[in-house]
């Protein structure tokens, strides 16, 4: 059950997406304000879904796993680093496409609006675990300062969550679903967003997966090289 | 808990008295980097500017980057980290007591850069004083998030160029809530509403400190 979910993730994945955009740019109709405009809405959001909430829970709750002692193992530091890496991505990518949003909306690429702000920070961040990684060779130390530093990290999520609320700045509050837990959207204009936020989630963790394995091989290998490398001394030596 | 803190604190205090890096190294930076802000404001600006805040804040950073290297680094020698693991030490004393000494070293120095706003940028004299609390608050947090991020970069490859790149995404709201209250103060404003924001941040690494800089120790 387990293998053929694992192999129905990327088809799926594909289908989902190619789906959205089909709908996002064919079936969906242009919006009485927006225009065509609207048609960037249906990716963005998932994106940023992504890279502040699930890849960051992921990477979070992965590193909290591996300094609570009772689950602590190498597969829970590589997932935090593997999330954390995708999530470098889908926060890039989210500044683009709200960037690219915000040119004709607002009239400037970038604002020095809360929200904006708080995500750059959140890149930063992200590219600060991936440089704290770098500087560590010990396996151990390496995973348990990475540890620490996500969770201060992760800090900065609820931030972004509720900087709209807090600052009232440029970026627009809660528009698909309000505080009241009431739908904004209808129609096909609402499948297709919903369709593109699982689909974004399902590549979010295909990507998790595959670099997951790329990860395990990687160890396995270095593994193979040290004890090549001492089996050869050992050699000299005799 | 707190006596470990105490001990820590007094002895990185002693070690800071002792070498006058503070002193003759890290205040003469700081006043510098001051008149040098001055500077490139020119003298017409310099004077009227509403920009001081912003730059003690600017100025503090490169300060309380320095003192963060130099607070770790006291532990640096050979063996002084292993020696004091051995001493079987509580983590979180620790953590209170290098967070502590170094809010005091950070004080000192923020009077003195205060001191420098008044008599180089003009900061209002009355206004600055009323933000002397919260400015006093600020840069505590500072400390207390300073000292875990110090932490965690230490004994990898270069420590020095690694702690901005980790503290600055940290330390952008808190110096950008310390900013905003020390505007406040000067130039009347919600002067609260970012003091709450730089006690909740306070709290926050002071909690977050306490729970895991054993961890770090650990490793």
């Amino acid at each position: 059950m387990m293998k053929v979910t694992q192999r129905l993730l990327g088809p799926v994945t594909l289908l989902l997406l190619a789906l959205t955009f089909w709908m996002g740019l064919w079936v969906t109709p242009p919006d009485k304000v927006q225009g065509n405009l609207v048609r960037l809405l249906y990716v963005h959001p998932p994106i940023a879904w992504v890279a502040l909430y699930v890849s960051f829970g992921t990477a979070t709750i992965a590193s909290c796993l591996y300094l609570w002692r009772r689950t602590r193992s190498d597969a829970m530091d590589r997932i935090a680093h593997c999330a954390m890496e995708i999530s470098v991505v889908f926060i890039v990518l989210t500044l683009v496409t709200g960037s690219i949003w915000g040119r004709p909306t607002w009239g400037v690429w970038w604002a020095w609006d809360a929200r904006l702000t708080s995500t750059a920070i959140l890149g930063v961040f992200a590219l600060a675990y991936l440089a704290l990684r770098r500087a560590n060779d010990d396996p151990t130390v390496r995973a348990r300062r990475s540890a620490v530093f996500a969770i201060l990290t992760a800090i900065n999520v609820p931030i972004i969550h509720f900087s709209v609320v807090w600052w009232k700045t440029l970026h627009q509050g809660a528009s698909v679903l309000t505080s009241t837990g009431q739908l904004n959207v209808h129609g096909s204009m609402l499948w297709t967003m919903l369709i593109g936020f699982v689909g974004f989630t399902l590549l979010f963790f295909w990507l998790l997966r595959e670099r997951y394995r790329l990860e395990v091989s990687r160890d396995a290998r270095v593994r193979t090289r040290v004890d090549e490398a001492l089996a050869t001394r050992r050699s000299e030596g005799a | 808990m707190i006596r470990v803190a105490w001990l820590v604190a007094v002895k990185d205090l002693r070690i800071e008295a002792r070498s006058r890096v503070l002193l003759w190294q890290v205040l003469p930076f700081g006043v510098i980097a001051l008149l040098l802000a001055g500077l490139a404001l020119g003298p017409a600006q310099a004077g009227t500017s509403s920009a001081g805040p912003g730059l003690f804040y600017l100025v503090t950073l490169f300060v309380t980057l320095l003192m963060i290297n130099r607070s770790q680094s006291l532990e640096n020698a050979p063996g002084t980290r292993a020696s004091v693991a051995t001493l079987g030490l509580d983590p979180a004393g620790v953590f209170l007591g290098k967070a502590l000494a170094l809010t005091v070293e950070l004080w000192v120095s923020g009077l003195v850069l205060l001191g420098g706003s008044v008599l180089l940028l003009h900061t209002a004299l009355t206004g600055t004083l009323e933000a002397l609390p919260s400015i006093l608050v600020t840069l505590a947090t500072l400390a207390s998030a300073g000292t875990l991020y110090g932490a965690l970069t230490q004994g990898g490859d270069g420590p020095a160029t690694l702690l901005p790149v980790l503290t600055l995404p940290a330390f952008a709201p808190l110096l950008i809530a310390g900013e905003r209250s020390f505007s406040a103060a000067l130039h009347g404003g919600a002067l609260w509403e970012w003091w709450v924001v730089v006690v909740v941040a306070l709290v926050a690494y002071c909690a977050v400190g306490i729970l895991l800089y054993g961890v770090l120790e650990e490793s």
